[in-house]
């Protein structure tokens, strides 16, 4: 009849079918993630293989579902197969530059799988602060947090973010950057960072890590063997970008150290053993690790399941990059073009929207290599009350 | 004088709006305070005095107000004295930043005297309700950040093209047709609580009307209000700024205006005037026969300059003033001595101040702070650095410029994001406007700033 409205049966329930049973597992960067959605008239059926695949799909089930204007729900008729492009798509938030509370992450993560992005980078510590609550060394946190009560992330505070997340299909990958970006260690690991000198004389003001002690090497074996066990993905991300050598080159027991192992200038080459050195620590605690692309492009030795991640756009244009990086045999990661904390006037969305990131020379299997990207939100000039509407 | 109280029931509610400012807050106290520590000298009170006979309180702050103040911080009772309530808010504002907490929670303030009034007497705000409605939440929140900020005027851009929220009593189809919806309107009772929100923080509110540019959605409310463009000898269905060759334009024109100019309290009403495009003008032949008619010439900036001749005179009629943006200047309308000149076109606006104060004529500066254009870093920089006298003028040129506004144009601002764009950046023009010529140490100021920031939050 015409006075009818054009639904049909009402739809009263979507039944989710998962093939690979359990839902206490972590997800991974080989999780299978696709799903099938079939909406007809009295039948509504998601089907996966995994858990991870089952929540993609009711984030598409939850963006089909209209209301008209009488408050009635529907759904159109739809059959969707559906399965992602890359298998890494994250994105990073600093909670150094600006102290983020654990709600703003919550919040971020929920927003995350709206977008079916599966794996949060937790740029955790950096140069202006430590809020990292370390087990193993308390007083890293104590010292180097802007305030060691209210601007931490406890142990419980890692479990909520990292269940959380879990829940949502999302990883997390913490960074501990170094030997770079390490101010905030100092105050808490006395001797952990090189004293720079002018002249003769310590200046005072300290440098990255110090590469020639062997009191470094036992104190980031044991940091990371907490990590490894506090975030229990298989890949942590080490930093090693922007390492600066000036204070390394002013430290007289540095410039000697380099004369004894036949280094001459080549600081990258001290860079590199320090590198080489924190590598073989993650690799023997069974963990699998991402570095940021100075690392490669300073020519350390890494493992070939090492994951390069892309970042700068000079001097070398990051396609150029992406090349080579790939090319060598490494996975990379594109982050380049999307650092959304570099803001500008108006619809800049669309200069994201378009980056193809497969647009580099290479062949199939180089392109292979390639395992996603992420979106970047430094934090210099971001904290809760400009978070959000500044990321999305 | 003014003596006990603060004018009695219109402006109490400012001590204790500011009393909750300054000890509502409290942070979690890090460590006791150790036995036996000096308590020392105590502040009892600050007692606030207006000075003049007619105080002001009952009334609405205008551009001859006086903001000056006078505070004496000591032992046991402080003295906040002014000529007028409005600089008793000033006083307030300021008293509150003084106040700090130590260690141990307790509040202090150190002895001080402070002789303050403002540089320029208008310093506004620019809010686009019209590209994105704004609830009535996110306008007050911002008179409230104002307030921070000693800032005075809400230019309140309230319609233009996209939609049309004023919701007006004589002709309510300009927002039922024109609003974005029912639920993206201000009522008239919306309108008043932000003008007497407003009033009560000494903000002035200066709406915007602005045309014949910017127009589009009054036409969907007001049939025959707008040229309809053409192509050759056929209407294309779509309409242009205002027509300016109707006597019904300017019947509509004269009761709408009569409605704002007793809506809003304000001596002035923006008026526009920004942007006009010719294009449908000329395609349109009876606007073209009336031209020639006229001996308007090929220059339709003349008839532009003729409708707002005529706007001018409308609102004259309801004894307000007017400020227009520069191109009503710049087509050179026939501008009443008393008429105000917003610039806003970035390129040479020193010299475009030139020009327009050489003309005798009121100027505000708006062109360097369009703080909607957003850029990566410490953008407050460059609006800090702003030196608004810095054009070839003399004395008696530089005195017509009363001031400026920092502008939020909304291509791009709602309500999720209006607060962290605008703030704190346009605290740094808040601080150019107020403050001495002098005060522009950028490292000063950044220390300033993020303690006020933090503040503000």
């Amino acid at each position: 009849a015409e006075n009818e409205p054009p639904w049909g049966i009402p739809c009263t329930q979507l039944d989710v079918f998962v093939a690979t049973p359990g839902c206490d597992g972590l997800p991974s960067l080989d999780s299978k993630e696709s799903y099938k959605l079939s909406v007809l008239e009295g039948s509504l059926l998601l089907s996966a293989d995994t858990v991870w695949g089952a929540l993609r799909g009711l984030e598409t089930f939850s963006q089909l579902v209209g209301r008209d204007e009488n408050g009635t729900y529907y759904i159109n008729e739809t059959e969707i197969v559906d399965f992602p492009r890359f298998p890494h798509r994250g994105l990073l938030l600093d909670t150094s530059r600006h102290y983020l509370p654990l709600r703003a992450i919550l919040e971020t993560l929920d927003v995350m799988a709206y977008n079916k992005f599966n794996v949060f980078h937790w740029h955790i510590v950096d140069d202006p602060s430590f809020p990292y609550e370390s087990s193993t060394f308390p007083e890293l946190s104590k010292q180097g947090a802007f305030n060691a009560m209210t601007h931490v992330y406890t142990a419980s505070d890692v479990q909520t973010v990292i269940e959380y997340a879990r829940l949502r299909g999302i990883r997390v990958i913490a960074e501990f950057d170094t030997p770079g970006h390490t101010l905030s260690w100092g105050p808490g690991a006395p001797g952990l960072l090189t004293p720079c000198y002018s002249g003769e004389d310590p200046s005072g003001t300290y440098g990255p890590i110090n590469p020639i002690l062997n009191s470094t090497y036992q104190f980031v074996t044991s940091l990371f063997k907490e990590v490894s066990t506090v975030f229990p993905d298989f890949f942590l991300h080490l930093g090693g970008d922007e390492v600066d050598f000036t204070c390394w080159k002013s430290n007289p027991k540095i410039r000697a150290f380099m004369e004894e192992v036949g280094f001459g200038e080549d600081y990258k080459k001290l860079e590199s053993f320090y590198i080489q050195r924190l590598l073989d620590i993650i690799s023997s605690l069974s963990k699998g690790y991402i570095v940021w692309q100075e690392v490669f492009d300073n020519e350390v030795k890494v493992k070939p399941d090492t994951i390069i991640h892309v970042w700068k756009q000079k001097p070398t244009p990051y396609m150029e990059e992406m090349a080579n990086v790939t090319k060598a045999g490494y996975r990379a990661l594109l982050s380049a073009p999307w650092y959304l904390n570099r803001i500008s006037y108006g619809q800049d969305w669309m200069a994201a929207y378009q980056v193809e990131p497969l647009n580099f020379e290479g062949v199939p299997e180089q392109k292979d290599l390639v395992v996603g990207g992420e979106a970047c939100m430094w934090g210099e000039y971001v904290d809760v009350t400009n978070l959000a509407p500044r990321l999305w | 004088g003014g003596g006990a109280g603060l004018c009695g029931h219109s402006l109490a509610r400012a001590p204790r709006r500011y009393y909750e400012y300054i000890f509502g807050q409290s942070w979690p106290q890090r460590s006791p305070r150790p036995l036996g520590a000096r308590a020392g000298p105590e502040l009892l009170e600050l007692q606030v005095v207006i000075e003049s006979a007619d105080p002001g309180c009952q009334s609405f702050p205008h551009l001859d107000s006086s903001e000056a103040y006078h505070l004496t911080v000591a032992e046991p009772v402080a003295v906040l004295k002014a000529d007028e309530v409005w600089g008793a808010l000033r006083g307030l504002e300021t008293f509150s930043q003084l106040v700090h907490e130590d260690d141990y929670g307790s509040f202090l303030v150190n002895e001080s005297e402070v002789e303050d009034f403002p540089r320029f007497a208008h310093r506004g705000i620019l809010l686009d309700t019209s590209r994105h409605y704004l609830p009535l939440k996110s306008i007050l929140t911002n008179l409230d950040a104002m307030a921070f900020n000693k800032f005075n005027v809400f230019h309140w851009h309230i319609v233009d093209d996209q939609s049309f929220p004023y919701q007006s009593i004589f002709f309510p189809e300009l927002s039922d047709k024109g609003a974005y919806s029912y639920n993206h309107i201000y009522t008239p009772a919306d309108v008043h609580l932000v003008i007497e929100y407003a009033r009560l923080r000494g903000i002035r509110v200066i709406p915007e009307f602005d045309t014949p540019g910017h127009t589009e959605s009054w036409g969907k409310g007001q049939k025959d209000l707008l040229t309809p463009c053409y192509s050759g000898e056929e209407p294309t269905g779509s309409f242009g700024p205002v027509n300016p060759i109707l006597n019904t334009t300017y019947e509509f024109m004269t009761k709408f205006f009569k409605e704002i100019s007793s809506v809003f309290p304000d001596t002035y009403i923006h008026l526009g005037g920004d942007e006009v495009n010719f294009d449908c003008w000329k395609s349109n032949p009876e606007v073209r026969e009336f031209v020639k008619k006229q001996g308007l010439g090929t220059d339709y900036a003349k008839l532009e300059s003729y409708y707002v001749q005529k706007i001018l005179d409308i609102v004259s009629s309801y004894n307000k003033g007017y400020i227009v943006w520069q191109e009503v200047f710049d087509n050179k309308a026939q501008l009443k001595p008393d008429t105000v000149v917003q610039v806003w076109i970035e390129n040479n606006y020193a010299y475009e101040l030139s020009s327009v104060t050489a003309a005798g004529l009121t100027a505000i500066l708006a062109a360097p702070w369009y703080l909607d254009y957003i850029s990566y870093g410490q953008d407050w920089k460059k609006y800090y650095s702003v030196e608004p006298l810095n054009f070839p003028g003399s004395e008696k040129q530089k005195k017509l410029l009363i001031g400026g506004e920092a502008c939020l144009w909304g291509e791009f601002v709602d309500a999720t994001n209006l607060t962290p764009r605008l703030w704190p950046r346009a605290s740094a023009v808040g601080e150019r406007l107020w403050s001495s010529k002098n005060v522009t140490n950028l490292q000063d100021a950044y220390q300033r700033l993020t303690d006020h920031r933090c503040r503000m939050l």
